[in-house]
C-alpha cells in the first residue's frame, strides 16, 4: 500500500513537512508569543534557518516573523513562480474571539511551519530570493516590505495589468467576443473539472472531520457531567451501593479527561491535514486562473500582432516614412507575444509536473493522517475499556457486601 | 481487508432479513426458542427498537429512529430491514424476542464472568419470567422486581405472571352519534399468560380501550393506599385525528404494556381482584368507573343542605376509609381543611402525630434521592445523546470518504490516486464500522440507564403512597377533635339538664341523639385509626421492598452499563475483551499500514 518512503522529519518539524537531504535548508517555525495591545496586538513567531545552501549568510539565522509577513512571501512567489501549486497558508481568523485561544495558534504556528518548510524543500521554489529575504532579513527591512505590498496603493504595474484587464474585457464585449478565450485540451478540461470537483468533496470530509473533533469534546463533557451526578446520587444513597456509584462517576470523569485529550489529536493530526489539503486544491485552483490569464494574454497578443502585421503591410505600401515607428512597435509586440507565450508553455509544462507531485504528496499526507486517526481511536478505544474493566471488580466488591 | 469483511457482515444481513420475516409469521403468544446470536439480529433489534422505547425522552427516540434514517452503502441491507421492522407493519416485539437476552449475555459477557453470580439478563433466559420476551428493559424491571435479588441467577420463582399488549383496533361507539363514524375509540388486546392458581386459567385474553386502563387505575389508588402503585400512563390532551394516528397508537400499547407488566410485578397488586378482572372478565369491564364522581357531585350536593343543617352529620364508618373527595364530601372536606389549618396555624397539636421518626428521615431521603435520580436521569441523557451524534457523525465522516473514493477512482489520471483511493475506502470502512459500534453501544446504554428514569418514575407512586398516610392521619385528628367537642357538647347538655328538675325532654332527647352520634363518631375513629395503621405498615413494607430493590437494581445497572461500555458493539464474546471493538478496527487499520 504505502511505500516506506515516507519520510518523518527531524523532531522541529511537524511529520507533513518532508525533509531534504544535503545540501539542505530546514526551517522551524516556534515560539508563538502575543505582542502588542488592544486591536493591534499580534502574534510573532521564531522561525530558525539552517541551512548549508552557499546564497545564505550562514549556517544558522534566527528571525522574527509574523502572520502577515507570511502572507508577503505567498504572494511574491505567487508572482514570480507562476504555474507552481504554491504552499498554502492557514487562513486569516474571521472569528476575533478565537484570534488569541491557544489552540488556533497552535494549528497556525504548525501550518506555517509545514507552508515554509514546503517551499525550502522545492526545488523551484528554495532557491527564490524572496525566500532568502524572508528568512534572513531583519525585522524593519520585512516590515517595509510588508508595507509595500499590502498597503493599500498598490504598485503602478498591478494597477496597470488591471486596467489592461478591464480594457481587454470591454472590447471583448465590444466586439462582441462575450466569453473570455479558454484553451481547448479536453485533458486540460478534465483537470480543471476534477480539481473543482475535488475541493467540494474534500470540504465536505473536512466538514465533518470537524464536527467529529466537537463531537469527542461534547461526549467528553458529558461523560465529565453524567460522572458528576453519579456521584452525587452515590452520596445520596449511601453504603455500598452509593460506593458504587461513586466509583462509577469517578471513572467517567477520568474517560472525560481522555476524550478531550483525543479531541485535541483528532484535531490536529487529522482535521487539520484535511483542511490543508483543501487549501492546496485551492492552491491550485489560483494556479489554473494564472494559466487563463496567461492564455488569454498570449491570444490576445497574437490577435493583435495579426492586425499590426496588416498595418504594417499596408503601411509599407502607402507611407513609407512611418514604416519604421511601426516596424518597431512590431517588433516590441513580437517580443511580448513570444514572451508571452514562452511564458503560458512554461505554466503548462510547470503544471504537469507539479500535478505528479501534487498527487504522490496528497496520497502520502493522507495516508499519515489515517494512521494518525487510527492510532488515536486505538489509544481512545483502548483507554476507554481499560478503564472500564477495572472498574468491575469493585463493582463485585459493592454487589457482595 | 476491509473487503472480506464487508461480504460476510452483508452475508449475514441478508439472512437475517429473511429470519426477520418468517418470525413475523410467528404466533405472538408462542415463546420463541430461536436462539440467533448473530450481531446483525442486534442491528435489527436497534432499528425496531426505535419504536419500542415509548419512554417520552427525545434524545432516546430520535437515538433510535436515526438508525432507520441514515443511509449507509456499505450496509443497505440494513436500511431494508429498518422499513421491515416499522412496527406499524409488523408487530417488532416477536423480532426482538430471540434477541434481548441471549446475544447481550453472549457479548456483554466476557468469559472470565461467565461464571460469576452476576449474570445480568441470563436470569430471564433461564426463568420465564415477565419480560423475558420484551425487548424493553423495563420488563426486565418488572422481571426483577418480583425476584428475590440475591439470587439473580438461576432462581426462578415458581409463579409468573407475563402480560402482553398487543392488535390495536379501532371501534365504533355504540351510541349513535350526530357525526358519522365519530366517537371511534382504539381497544387494545391484553393477553396474560399465568400459573397462578387465583386466576384459574393459564392463558387468556381481553379486549380493553384506555379508559377501562384508567378505571382500574383509580380503583387500585383507592384500594391499595400507601402502597408505591406504580403511576398509569397519561392521559393525551391532543386532537382525536392525532389519536387515531399509529405512532401514537403504537406508543400508547408500548406504555401500557409496560404499566399492566409493571402491575404484574407488583407482590400485592398481582393478587388483586381489580387486576384479576381487568384481565379476564370479558366484555365490559365490571369496576366501576370514575365517572361516578359526576353522580356523586349531585349527590354531594343533595347532601349539603342536609349537612349543613345538622341533620346527619355522620361521617359513616366505611367512608372514613377513603380520603375526602369533592362532591359528596363536601362537609368532610371542611371539617378536614379546617383540621389542617388548625394543625398549621393554630399551634394546636393534634391528639396523634406522625411521630415515627424513622419515617420523617426516610421521607428526607426518598426526596433528596428523587432530586438525585432527576439530575443523574437528566446527564444519562445527555450522555446518549452524544454518544448518539458521534455514531452519526463517524458515518457521515465515512459516507464522505466513500464518495471520495468514488471520485478519485473515477477520475484517476495517476496511480497515486489510485493507492490514495484503496486508502480512503479502507479508512471509510472503519469508519462506518466505528459508527455502527456507537449505535450498538448506544441502545444497550438507553436499555441499562432507563433503570434510572423507571425508579424516577417510581417517585411518583411513593409520593402518592405518603399522601394516603398524610390523608389517613388528617382524617383521624379530624374525627378526634370532633369526637372531643361532640363528648364536651354532651357533657354541657348533661350539666344543664341536670339541674332542671324532673328533667328536660328536649335536652334529653338532644342528649340521647348526641349520644348515638358519638357512638357512630366513635366508631369511625377507629376505623379511621386502624386505616392509618394500614397504611402506615404498607408504607414501611414498602419502603423496605425500594430500598431492597433498588439496591440490587442499580447495582445490575452498573454492571451492565460498565460491561457494555468496554465490551459492547459488534464484539465477538470469546476475543479478549481488553479493547472494544472500535479498538479492534482501528489496530487492524493499523496493521495494515504499517506492512
Amino acid at each position: 500500500m504505502i511505500s516506506t518512503n515516507r519520510t518523518l522529519s527531524a523532531s522541529s518539524q511537524s511529520p507533513r513537512s518532508p525533509s531534504s537531504q544535503p545540501p539542505y535548508l530546514s526551517v522551524s517555525v516556534t515560539d508563538p508569543v502575543k505582542l502588542g495591545n488592544g486591536v493591534q496586538a499580534y502574534i510573532s513567531y521564531r522561525v530558525i534557518t539552517k541551512t548549508n545552501f552557499p546564497e545564505y549568510q550562514g549556517p544558522e539565522k534566527i528571525v522574527i516573523r509574523r502572520y502577515s509577513d507570511f502572507v508577503w512571501l505567498r504572494d511574491r512567489l505567487f508572482e514570480k513562480y507562476k504555474g507552481i501549486f504554491i504552499p498554502p497558508l492557514p487562513e486569516k481568523s474571521a472569528v476575533e474571539k478565537f484570534r488569541f485561544s491557544a489552540e488556533f495558534i497552535e494549528m497556525r504556528r504548525q501550518a506555517l511551519d509545514i507552508f515554509v518548510n514546503r517551499i525550502a524543500s522545492h526545488h523551484a521554489l528554495q532557491q527564490s530570493e524572496d525566500l532568502r529575504t524572508f528568512l534572513q532579513a531583519d525585522e524593519e527591512t520585512m516590515e517595509r516590505l510588508r508595507a509595500h505590498e499590502t498597503g493599500i496603493f498598490k504598485k503602478p504595474s498591478d494597477l496597470m495589468q488591471i486596467f489592461k484587464d478591464v480594457q481587454s474585457k470591454v472590447s471583448d464585449v465590444v466586439l462582441g467576443k462575450e466569453k473570455p478565450v479558454e484553451e481547448s485540451d479536453p485533458e486540460y478540461e478534465k483537470l480543471k473539472h476534477y480539481i473543482f470537483e475535488l475541493e467540494n468533496h474534500l470540504a465536505e470530509a473536512q466538514k465533518h472531520a470537524y464536527r467529529l473533533v466537537k463531537r469527542h469534546r461534547e461526549l467528553g463533557q458529558s461523560l465529565s457531567d453524567f460522572g458528576k451526578a453519579v456521584k452525587l446520587l452515590g452520596a445520596c444513597e449511601g453504603n455500598s451501593l452509593g460506593k458504587a456509584f461513586s466509583e462509577l462517576g469517578a471513572k467517567s470523569e477520568t474517560l472525560s479527561v481522555k476524550l478531550q485529550k483525543e479531541a485535541h489529536q483528532l484535531l490536529m493530526n487529522f482535521e487539520e491535514p484535511l483542511k490543508d489539503y483543501v487549501r492546496a486544491v485551492q492552491s491550485i485552483k489560483a494556479t489554473i486562473t494564472e494559466r487563463a490569464n496567461a492564455f488569454r494574454r498570449q491570444c490576445e497578443l497574437t490577435e493583435t500582432i495579426k492586425l499590426k502585421e496588416i498595418n504594417l503591410n499596408k503601411l509599407s505600401l502607402i507611407r513609407s516614412d512611418k514604416v519604421g515607428e511601426a516596424e518597431m512597435e512590431y517588433n516590441e509586440l513580437k517580443a511580448e507575444s513570444e514572451e508571452a507565450t514562452r511564458l503560458f508553455e512554461s505554466i503548462v509544462r510547470l503544471m504537469n509536473e507539479e500535478l505528479v507531485q501534487f498527487q504522490e504528496r496528497k496520497t502520502l499526507d493522507m495516508g499519515i493522517a489515517f494512521n494518525e486517526f487510527a492510532r488515536g481511536q486505538a489509544r481512545l478505544a483502548n483507554g476507554i475499556a481499560d478503564a472500564w474493566r477495572s472498574l468491575l471488580p469493585k463493582l463485585e466488591a459493592c454487589s457482595s457486601t | 481487508m476491509g473487503s472480506e469483511n464487508e461480504g460476510f457482515e452483508e452475508a449475514h444481513l441478508y439472512a437475517s432479513r429473511e429470519e426477520m420475516e418468517n418470525l413475523v409469521l410467528d404466533d405472538p403468544l408462542n415463546n420463541n426458542d430461536n436462539d440467533n446470536n448473530s450481531n446483525n439480529n442486534n442491528n435489527n433489534n436497534n432499528n425496531s427498537n426505535s419504536s419500542i422505547n415509548g419512554k417520552s425522552y427525545s434524545a432516546y427516540r430520535s437515538a433510535m429512529s436515526s438508525l432507520s434514517d441514515t443511509h449507509h452503502p456499505l450496509s443497505s441491507p440494513i436500511l431494508a430491514t429498518s422499513a421491515e421492522s416499522d412496527p406499524l407493519l409488523s408487530p417488532p416485539r416477536f423480532r426482538d424476542l430471540r434477541n434481548p437476552n441471549a446475544p447481550e449475555s453472549s457479548y456483554i459477557e466476557p468469559p472470565a464472568y461467565s461464571d460469576v453470580i452476576f449474570c445480568p439478563f441470563e436470569g430471564d433466559n433461564v426463568s420465564d419470567v415477565n419480560g423475558v420476551e420484551s425487548p424493553s428493559r423495563n420488563s426486565d424491571f418488572s422481571g426483577r422486581f418480583s425476584r428475590s435479588p440475591s439470587s439473580s441467577s438461576s432462581s426462578t420463582s415458581s409463579e409468573y405472571l407475563k402480560i402482553t399488549v398487543s392488535n390495536p383496533q379501532k371501534e365504533q361507539e355504540n351510541s349513535n352519534s350526530i357525526v358519522p363514524g365519530g366517537n371511534t375509540y382504539v381497544t387494545y388486546l391484553i393477553s396474560t399468560r399465568t400459573n397462578i392458581s387465583d386466576f384459574g386459567g393459564s392463558e387468556f385474553g381481553v379486549r380493553r380501550r384506555f379508559r377501562d386502563v384508567v378505571t382500574l387505575s383509580d380503583r387500585l389508588t383507592e384500594s391499595y393506599r400507601g402502597l408505591f402503585i406504580p403511576p398509569r400512563p397519561d392521559k393525551s390532551v391532543v386532537e382525536s385525528q392525532v389519536m387515531q394516528k399509529q405512532e401514537f397508537v403504537e406508543q400508547r400499547r408500548v406504555a401500557l404494556e409496560k404499566y399492566l407488566r409493571r402491575l404484574a410485578a407488583h407482590p400485592m397488586i398481582r393478587r388483586s381482584d381489580e387486576l384479576k378482572v381487568f384481565l379476564q372478565v370479558q366484555g365490559k369491564l365490571p369496576l366501576p368507573t370514575t365517572t361516578d364522581v359526576a353522580s356523586r357531585m349531585l349527590d354531594g350536593a343533595v347532601k349539603l343542605p342536609k349537612q349543613l343543617l345538622g341533620e346527619s352529620t355522620v361521617l359513616a364508618p366505611h367512608e372514613v376509609v377513603q380520603p375526602a373527595k369533592g362532591g359528596r364530601d363536601l362537609l368532610r372536606l371542611f371539617k378536614e381543611l379546617k383540621q389542617s389549618m388548625a394543625n398549621d396555624w393554630m399551634g394546636s397539636r393534634p391528639a396523634v402525630v406522625e411521630e415515627d421518626k424513622e419515617f420523617l428521615e426516610k421521607k428526607e431521603r426518598v426526596n433528596d434521592l428523587e432530586l438525585q435520580l432527576s439530575n443523574a436521569s437528566q446527564q444519562a441523557e445527555a450522555l446518549v445523546k452524544a454518544q448518539q451524534d458521534m455514531g452519526e457523525t463517524l458515518g457521515e465522516l465515512g459516507l464522505a470518504f466513500i464518495k471520495l473514493t468514488k471520485f478519485e477512482n473515477e477520475e484517476a489520471v495517476f496511480n497515486s490516486q489510485r493507492v490514495r483511493a484503496a486508502d480512503m475506502k479502507g479508512f471509510a470502512t472503519a469508519a462506518v464500522k466505528a459508527s455502527r459500534f456507537y449505535r450498538e453501544l448506544n441502545a444497550q446504554t438507553v436499555k441499562h440507564l432507563d433503570m434510572l428514569h423507571e425508579y424516577l418514575g417510581l417517585m411518583l407512586a411513593v409520593h402518592n403512597a405518603f399522601t394516603d398516610r398524610s390523608s389517613a392521619l388528617l382524617t383521624v385528628q379530624t374525627l378526634l377533635s370532633e369526637l372531643s367537642s361532640l363528648e364536651s357538647k354532651a357533657e354541657k347538655l348533661e350539666a344543664a339538664s341536670s339541674k332542671i328538675f324532673g328533667g328536660d325532654k328536649s335536652r334529653v332527647r338532644k342528649i340521647d341523639e348526641l349520644k348515638d352520634t358519638i357512638r357512630v363518631t366513635e366508631d369511625a375513629k377507629n376505623v379511621a385509626i386502624r386505616e392509618y395503621e394500614r397504611i402506615k405498615e404498607n408504607n414501611r413494607s414498602e419502603l423496605e421492598r425500594l430500598d431492597r430493590e433498588r439496591k440490587a437494581d442499580f447495582l445490575t445497572m452498573l454492571k451492565g452499563f460498565v460491561l457494555n461500555q468496554f465490551s459492547g458493539g459488534l464484539g465477538n464474546p470469546n476475543e479478549s475483551p481488553t479493547r472494544g471493538a472500535l479498538g479492534r478496527e482501528a489496530c487492524a487499520l493499523l496493521h495494515s499500514w504499517i506492512l
